[in-house]
C-alpha cells in the first residue's frame, strides 16, 4: 500500500509531467489563459490518463512484450512485438479519446459543452502517450500503471490551473513589449518548475 | 526570393514553429542538455517531418476528411517506428538517453501542424521543403538552447571540454541550474524575447 501512496506523491509533485519532464506542454501554454478552460482541461486529461495508461499496459504485457504472445500459443513465444508499441498506443490513446468524447456527450452534456474543443485535442497531448511509454520503460504492473496514470494527470491538472490563474493576475503587470504573451509565460512555468523542484527528495 | 526558398526560410525566423507558431516545445525542452542529443532529434524530427509533409500530400486527395487526423496519426506513426530502430541500431547510447522522447515525436505537434495546415492544401513537392524548414527552425532552437546549456551546465560541447572545471583543476565553476528543466523555460522565454525585438511585428497582439 505505501509503495502505492509514494508512486502516486511522485507522479503528481516530484515527477510532474509538464514541469519535471515537459510533457503536453502546446496545450499548456496554449489553454492556460482562464483558469475555468484549464480546470475543465485538466479534468479531461486526468480522465483519458486514468483510462488510457492502465489499458496500454495490458495490450503491453498481453500482446507486444517479448514472449507476451505466449499465452496464445507456444510457438509464439519468442514473438517480440514491441517495436509496435508506438503505433499501437497512439491507436489505442485516440480510440479511447473517441469513446470518452461519445461518452461524456451523452452522459455528461454538460460537461461536453464546457471541454468543448479540448477533448479531441487530447489525443495528440503528447501527457498520454509519455506516460504510457514512461509505464513500458519503467516496468510498472497493472495496478501501478493505474495510480501513475492517474497521479500523472493530478500533477498536469495542477501545474496548468496553477499557470492560469497567475497567468489571470499577471494582466495587471507591466511586462516588456518582445516578452509579452509566450516569452513571459516560457519564464513563467520556469520558475514554477523550479519551486517544484523543492519536492524532490521527499520519501512516504 | 523564389516560392520553394520562401518556404524552406520562412520557418527559420518569421514563422519559426517553436517561438511564433507555439508548436514542438515538449521535446525541445527535454532534450537539450547536451548538445549530441539536441542535434540527434533536430534531425530526427526534420525527417520525420519532411517525409511525413510528403506522404500525406501524396495521399491528401485520397483520404476522406473525416479520418484524416487516424491517417495523418498511422503514417507518422510508421515513420517515427523507423526512424526509433534505425536510432537503435547505429547510435545506440544517444537513442537511450533520448529514451522517450523518439516515440514523442508522434505527437510533437510539429510534425501534426504541418501535415494539418501545409500537406493538406499543398503538392508533395512545396510540401516536404516546407517539412524541410520546419524541422530546421525546430532544429535552430534546439541548438541554440543545447549549446548554452552544455556550455554552462558542464564546460563542455559536444563532451569536448571548452571551460576547464575548477573540480577538476581548471577555473569554471559549473552552473548548475543549467542542466535542471527550469533553465530550458528560461533560455527559450529569452530566445522568444530577442527574436521579438528583433522583429517587432511578431509580437502578439493584445
Amino acid at each position: 500500500m505505501e509503495a502505492y501512496l509514494s508512486l502516486a506523491v511522485k507522479s503528481i509533485f516530484i515527477e510532474n509531467m509538464a514541469l519535471a519532464f515537459f510533457l503536453g506542454m502546446c496545450s499548456f501554454l496554449a489553454v492556460s489563459k482562464k483558469v475555468e478552460t484549464s480546470i475543465g482541461l485538466g479534468a479531461a486529461v486526468i480522465f483519458v490518463l486514468a483510462i488510457c495508461t492502465p489499458l496500454t499496459n495490458l495490450v503491453y504485457v498481453y500482446l507486444l512484450k517479448e514472449g507476451a504472445l505466449a499465452w496464445l500459443s507456444p510457438g509464439l513465444a519468442k514473438t517480440d512485438l514491441s517495436f509496435l508499441a508506438f503505433l499501437t498506443f497512439i491507436g489505442i490513446i485516440a480510440a479511447a479519446v473517441q469513446v470518452v468524447e461519445m461518452a461524456i456527450e451523452k452522459y455528461a452534456p454538460s460537461l461536453y459543452s464546457a471541454l468543448g474543443v479540448f477533448l479531441p485535442l487530447i489525443a495528440v497531448n503528447c501527457a498520454i502517450l509519455g506516460a504510457a511509454l514512461f509505464m513500458v520503460e519503467r516496468d510498472y504492473n497493472f495496478a501501478e500503471s493505474t495510480i501513475y496514470g492517474i497521479g500523472s494527470g493530478i500533477g498536469w491538472a495542477l501545474a496548468i490551473v496553477a499557470l492560469a490563474a497567475i497567468r489571470e493576475k499577471m494582466r495587471y503587470s507591466d511586462v516588456p513589449r518582445g516578452l509579452r504573451g509566450l516569452g513571459i509565460t516560457f519564464m513563467i512555468t520556469g520558475l514554477m518548475a523550479i519551486g517544484f523542484m523543492a519536492f524532490a527528495g521527499i520519501q512516504l | 526570393m523564389s516560392k520553394d526558398s520562401k518556404v524552406l526560410l520562412d520557418p527559420l525566423f518569421d514563422n519559426n514553429p517553436i517561438a511564433i507558431q507555439v508548436l514542438g516545445i515538449c521535446s525541445a525542452l527535454a532534450v537539450t542538455t547536451k548538445l549530441e542529443t539536441a542535434v540527434v532529434m533536430a534531425i530526427a524530427v526534420t525527417l520525420v517531418t519532411a517525409f511525413s509533409n510528403l506522404a500525406i500530400s501524396v495521399l491528401r486527395n485520397y483520404i476522406p476528411p473525416s479520418i484524416r487526423i487516424i491517417v495523418q496519426l498511422t503514417v507518422i506513426a510508421s515513420l517515427v517506428i523507423v526512424t526509433d530502430q534505425i536510432l537503435k541500431a547505429f547510435v545506440f547510447e544517444i537513442s537511450k538517453q533520448l529514451s522517450v522522447f523518439v516515440g514523442l515525436i508522434i505527437t510533437n505537434c510539429i510534425v501534426m501542424g504541418r501535415a494539418e495546415a501545409f500537406a493538406m492544401q499543398n503538392g508533395p513537392r512545396a510540401s516536404f521543403i516546407d517539412g524541410i524548414g520546419n524541422g530546421l527552425g525546430y532544429g535552430i532552437v534546439l541548438l541554440v538552447v543545447g549549446f548554452f546549456r552544455e556550455l554552462f551546465g558542464t564546460g563542455k560541447l559536444f563532451g569536448m571540454v571548452v571551460f576547464p572545471l575548477a573540480s577538476e583543476g581548471g577555473w569554471y565553476v559549473p552552473n548548475g541550474l543549467m542542466v535542471l528543466s527550469p533553465a530550458a523555460f528560461f533560455l527559450i522565454g529569452g530566445f522568444i524575447w530577442l527574436l521579438r525585438t528583433w522583429k517587432p511585428e511578431l509580437a502578439e497582439k493584445e
